[in-house]
């Protein structure tokens, strides 16, 4: 996983208190509104998101970058290919 | 095989509305095509405006349901209605009346929430579900 300092993240949706499948759907929505190339961060305190943020993405096929843990969350970070 | 998931759903208290809202929208984010077969109480929670004051919970679990309300609104979890139109949002999900219940409870289409697509039979449902890989009744 690379460096979070390193990445520059173009939009950073907070989604936390949101229940699944929310920070999915923000993820998505957030998506679909992202020019392409940009860098997507969506923040979630769901304990779904760990897996079903990584397999959208991996559907989707967009390139996950990362999901970076903090106190109580997880910062999931991903760039729009297509 | 269409990458389909077909849901039934019969039941018309929000525990289980709730359950069939989150795997359409699952279903719907994963790019499958999702149709559900509205049948019965599940049909009769569509009646437009009705899902405002729906706080019907699954009889056997009846004594959890103040607690469940209470919970779901404390932590603003969406509606079942709002998952669906979300999942509308994302995806490709169609929602269909079954036309023996519409006949049955005196319904027309414009009596229903307008995220319902069409009025269908079951013999319709089941031709198309038989194609897809998933198929629940709830």
């Amino acid at each position: 996983m690379p460096d979070l300092k390193e990445i520059t993240i173009d939009k950073e949706i907070d989604a936390r208190g949101s229940f699944c499948p929310g920070p999915l759907m923000e993820l998505i929505r957030g998506m679909k509104a992202l020019p392409v190339a940009g860098v997507l961060a969506v923040l979630s305190s769901d304990p779904g998101s760990a897996k079903d943020i990584p397999a959208w993405i991996q559907k989707a096929r967009h390139e996950f970058i990362g999901a970076f843990p903090e106190q109580g969350y997880t910062r999931f970070v991903a760039r729009k290919t297509h | 095989m269409e990458e389909r998931m077909s849901l039934i759903v019969f039941s018309g208290t929000v525990d289980k509305l709730m359950a069939a809202s989150i795997l359409a929208t699952g279903g719907a984010a994963m790019g499958l095509e999702v149709e559900v077969f509205l049948t019965t109480w599940g049909l009769e929670a569509f009646r437009k405006g009705g899902y405002k004051t729906n706080m019907k919970i699954s009889k056997d679990f009846e004594e959890y349901g103040p607690v469940m309300m209470e919970q779901m609104m404390a932590k603003k979890v969406p509606s079942w209605m709002e998952n669906f139109k979300n999942a509308m949002e994302v995806g490709e999900v169609k929602i269909y009346a079954c036309s023996m219940t519409m006949e049955l409870f005196d319904m027309k289409l414009v009596d229903l929430e307008p995220i319902v697509t069409d009025v269908t039979g079951v013999a319709t449902f089941v031709e198309r579900a038989k194609e897809g890989r998933i198929t629940l009744f709830i």
